[in-house]
């Protein structure tokens, strides 16, 4: 059999992935700021006893459960793709990795879907007390969930708690905790929920601000608003306060990823952020070309929000590729704290570290325990970059940098944008005088669209951002691919493209329907 | 509490699991049965309505089950996991597909304005139900029978083809159909579904229509799940497995092997023989005595079909047989020693497999709350959240 790396096969893996992601990532936000909001509007209801907020809540429940649904759909295609598309990682880390998504199916999807039918089939089955608490836990249930796959992402972009094993050939876990309390986890979590909350309440908001437009349903729109406009405004914050610690958990474990982030190619001491910015297509790394064609910075703020000292050197693409420079963290391998690695020699550390594997395991099939030992030492030396062996050149390391820039700063901008909208809104809204300013609810309508922009952009930076490892310096995406032809990977990509439109068609007819439609039984003033 | 226990110990305890959650998700896969027959037993759309009503408020479970199967099946034993998804690649996009068609179905189904009309939504729920039970029976059955397939864990360290697992067979996966043995059990699975389901109709819908139907379905299903049933367990007994030695962890070939797993633990015989009679005496109840027993009748084959199908794991994983035979490879066959987590993973998950009697009791809890009074006509036009 002819050995050789597939590019195809991988490319097509990782579009499939990214496929379903992307789509799984259009629902699962609403679901899980929306529970929250109907969760909200029923205390409300339960506290005050006032029969509209049950139409205002019942109506919000109606959209939360066609959403729902689809979210679900897409995401039993993620959970198995682990295995069918990345069976090498499957084993790699699947002593690590399974532990989160086992939890959160025992923990977490149980109490979604058991709550989620008293609620929409419990209303005359149930106490207003009961169907108020499986409200309540639906959406800690959805919560949940997010919190355990975002500690497995969590624990890809940042390994810890973990010991790779020679014998077994994977990575064992060794700190349940260290894993779960991850800064890059907690992070991770706080950071992805609060952009569901932020996304459901401009959903919220947008739809609300139609209703009022077309003067219909106003009193379920103007007390949707309120809910909506102190919980977006709330968690929009807690997304800017949130985003900045990511960045910051990025500065120090993925600086790779940060340059790309900011079109940094040439580091430096008290780099500016850049506010605005259009990058070079034809910049390659080390060509020393200016990356921009224009841009317009914030002096030293990188430095500062990176490494929260306004002179700090911030490394880019080509010192990262370069190696030598003092990093800033101590959580950096010992060897690499006075001065950084170069990519190429990181590669040949890499190969050192597999081949000390195979010796190890060669020496162990004769029972050779002193070549086991040495292998063993060479293996542990040079462990940390054992993931670069498998790069064919040190500018493999380079993710998109257009990609991952542009998507970083709409990300940005829109999540300031955010902060804007909703203090303005609930400024008018409490002062009553929102519906009189109609460019302001057509505005609050547009906006729905962007909220899903900067919430899939946000995973385009997370993910793009960390090519091309599975596992952060451990597993290239080469390494981790699964042994099948690149044309069965290529047909099931089209069939879930075609699949994941088709359902995203009907979802969005049967959504657009149902608002129209309205309340079932009024909610009109 | 697990971490004084052995990795021989914990590892057989999370075969436990992975097989009680394998037996639950059968029983729960009354679900699929009961959306294979909807155009059979829902004469008119207020019958059909009713059906999938009734149906659509336990979909989540079936589904939820499934998940965490594959996902404590990936952290208990990954290399599972990794090869069994990973080679058998196409048997598992078959069977996944149509939970995707499955899960919107329900919410979309009566919804205005739905793109694709509510047949489409319908036909939705017939294909889950068929290929989902079929494929997932034909895929279980290659537990006893095997598949195709190597594994080598020094791979990773060839740098330009690091695949520690591999598939042998180009059809990856769907070459299972072409063995009788594992066709057999998916018909088998199928079958049980559609009994499982007309049961659940008889538990939970108030119609006489429907009822009537329902009855002359539970004989016309019961009898091929009677031939299929014993085919298989006819061949399973009869048939060479694979055993392990126990010292060595050494794959090798005996004959009769699950009939002596069946002997040497008689537990097992037990649990097999309990549930093949509950599951009899299910089908058996309602049709002696319909007025009295077609409420019950579920609860008898359901407890019938976790038995049965918890014993068919215990048969597959324990006594020294590996469970994920390879036919290519002998030695690359899995074992719930060579495939399994390491010992911190399995205690770790172990203290959160403790959580899986509340989750019991709750879904218990929930269920009897919403199905406190049966689903009729009138529920169905009085405008609540419905299907």
């Amino acid at each position: 059999m002819v050995e050789h790396i597939d590019i195809t096969l991988i490319d097509w893996s990782r579009a499939q992935f990214a496929l379903t992601a992307i789509y799984h990532w259009i629902f699962v936000p609403l679901t899980l700021g929306l529970a929250f909001i109907v969760a909200i509007m029923e205390t409300i209801y339960v506290k005050t006893g006032n029969p509209e907020w049950k139409k205002v809540t019942k109506f919000w429940m109606t959209l939360f459960g066609i959403n729902f649904a689809i979210g679900v759909a897409t995401g039993i295609i993620l959970e198995f793709q682990f295995g069918t598309n990345w069976s090498n990682y499957s084993w790699f880390v699947g002593d690590i990795f399974g532990a989160p998504l086992a939890i959160e199916g025992i923990m977490a999807f149980f109490l979604e879907s058991t709550f989620i039918a008293v609620m929409f089939f419990g209303w005359n089955k149930v106490s207003k007390q009961f169907h108020l608490t499986a409200s309540w836990l639906t959406a800690i249930g959805a919560n949940l969930s997010a919190l355990w796959i975002l500690v497995a992402n969590a624990w890809m972009q940042f390994p810890v708690g973990m010991q790779f094993n020679p014998d077994t050939t994977r990575n064992e876990m060794v700190d349940f905790w260290a894993v779960l309390f991850s800064p890059v986890a907690v992070n991770k979590f706080l950071h992805t929920i609060s952009s569901g909350y932020v996304t459901a309440s401009v959903f919220v908001l947008g739809i609300s601000a139609w209703f009022l437009l077309k003067k219909r349903h106003t009193l379920l729109a103007q007390r949707s608003i309120l809910v909506a406009g102190i919980f977006g405004l709330a968690s929009s914050l807690f997304l800017a306060f949130t985003g900045d610690g990511s960045a910051y958990q990025v500065s120090q474990k993925q600086p790779m990823k940060l340059a790309a982030m900011e079109g940094l190619y040439q580091g430096r001491q008290g780099a500016g952020l850049v506010a605005f910015g259009i990058l070079d297509p034809s910049k390659q790394q080390g060509d020393g070309k200016e990356a921009f064609l224009f841009k317009v910075e914030f002096p030293k703020l990188l430095s500062f929000l990176g490494y929260r000292n306004p002179d700090a050197f911030v490394p880019g693409v080509d010192n990262i590729i370069s190696g030598g420079y003092k990093p800033q963290f101590d959580h950096v391998d010992p060897m690499e704290q006075a001065r950084t690695f170069s990519a190429e020699e990181k590669i040949i550390r890499g190969k050192k570290a597999v081949a000390a594997l195979g010796a190890y395991r060669e020496a162990k099939a004769a029972d050779d325990r002193a070549t086991m030992d040495l292998a063993l030492q060479e293996l542990k030396a040079n462990f940390p970059w054992f993931g670069y062996a498998y790069l064919n050149a040190p500018q493999s390391i380079i993710p998109n940098v257009p990609l991952t820039f542009y998507s970083f700063h709409i990300m940005v901008y829109l999540g300031f944008y955010f902060i804007l909208l909703f203090t303005v809104v609930l400024y008018l809204a409490v002062k009553g005088k929102l519906e009189h300013q109609r460019w302001l609810l057509w505005l609050s309508l547009w906006t729905i669209p962007f909220v899903y922009l900067a919430s899939e952009a946000g995973w385009v930076v997370a993910e793009v951002g960390r090519q091309p490892w599975v596992i952060q310096d451990l597993m290239p995406v080469m390494a981790a691919v699964s042994k099948i032809d690149a044309t069965s990977v290529i047909i099931t990509f089209w069939l879930f493209a075609a699949v994941f439109t088709v359902l995203l068609i009907a979802e969005m007819m049967i959504m657009i329907k149902q608002i129209k439609l309205g309340p079932k039984d009024g909610g009109t003033k | 509490m697990f971490e004084t226990m052995s990795i021989e110990t914990l590892q057989a305890y999370w075969w436990i699991i992975i097989s009680i959650l394998g037996s639950l998700l059968v029983f729960l896969m009354f679900v699929q049965g009961g959306q294979t027959l909807i155009y059979t037993i829902g004469k008119t759309e207020p019958e059909r309505k009713m059906l999938v009503n009734a149906l659509g408020r336990k979909w989540e479970f079936t589904f939820t089950t499934l998940v965490t199967f594959g996902g404590a099946f990936f952290a208990s034993f990954p290399l599972f996991y990794s090869t069994s998804f990973g080679g058998a690649y196409w048997v598992w996009m078959a069977i996944l597909f149509p939970f995707i068609i499955q899960a919107v179905a329900y919410e979309f189904r009566s919804k205005p304005n739905n793109f694709l009309g509510h047949k489409t939504y319908e036909w939705f729920l017939i294909i889950n139900g068929l290929l989902g039970t079929v494929l997932i029976g034909t895929a279980v059955a290659t537990f006893f029978t095997g598949s195709a397939f190597s594994v080598n864990k020094s791979a990773l360290t060839n740098l330009l083809d690091p695949a520690i697992s591999r598939w042998q067979h180009p059809a990856h996966g769907l070459e299972a159909v072409l063995n009788w043995r594992n066709v057999a059990l998916g018909l088998a699975v199928f079958f049980l579904a559609r009994v499982l389901g007309i049961l659940y109709f008889m538990n939970t819908i108030d119609d006489e229509n429907i009822l009537t139907r329902s009855k002359k379905q539970l004989v016309i299903n019961t009898i091929p799940f009677l031939v299929f049933f014993l085919a298989f367990t006819g061949a399973l007994l009869t048939m060479p497995g694979f055993a392990v030695r126990p010292q060595t962890g050494v794959v090798f070939g005996e004959s009769l092997k699950y009939f002596h797993n069946l002997v040497q633990m008689p537990m097992v015989m037990l649990l097999f023989a309990a549930g093949v009679v509950f599951v009899l005496l299910g089908v058996a109840l309602p049709l002696i005595s319909f007025e009295k027993n077609a409420s019950s009748g579920i609860w008898y084959a359901g407890a019938g079909t976790i038995l049965t199908v918890f014993a068919l794991f215990c048969l597959a994983g324990f006594n020294n047989t590996a469970y994920y035979p390879s036919t290519y490879d002998i030695q690359s066959s899995l074992t719930i020693h060579n495939s399994s987590s390491s010992h911190y993973t399995l205690t770790a998950m172990s203290y959160v497999s403790l959580l899986v009697p509340f989750v019991i009791a709750y879904i218990w809890y929930a269920w009897k709350a919403i199905n406190s009074k049966k689903i009729d006509a009138a529920e169905m036009e009085e405008g609540g959240h419905a299907y």
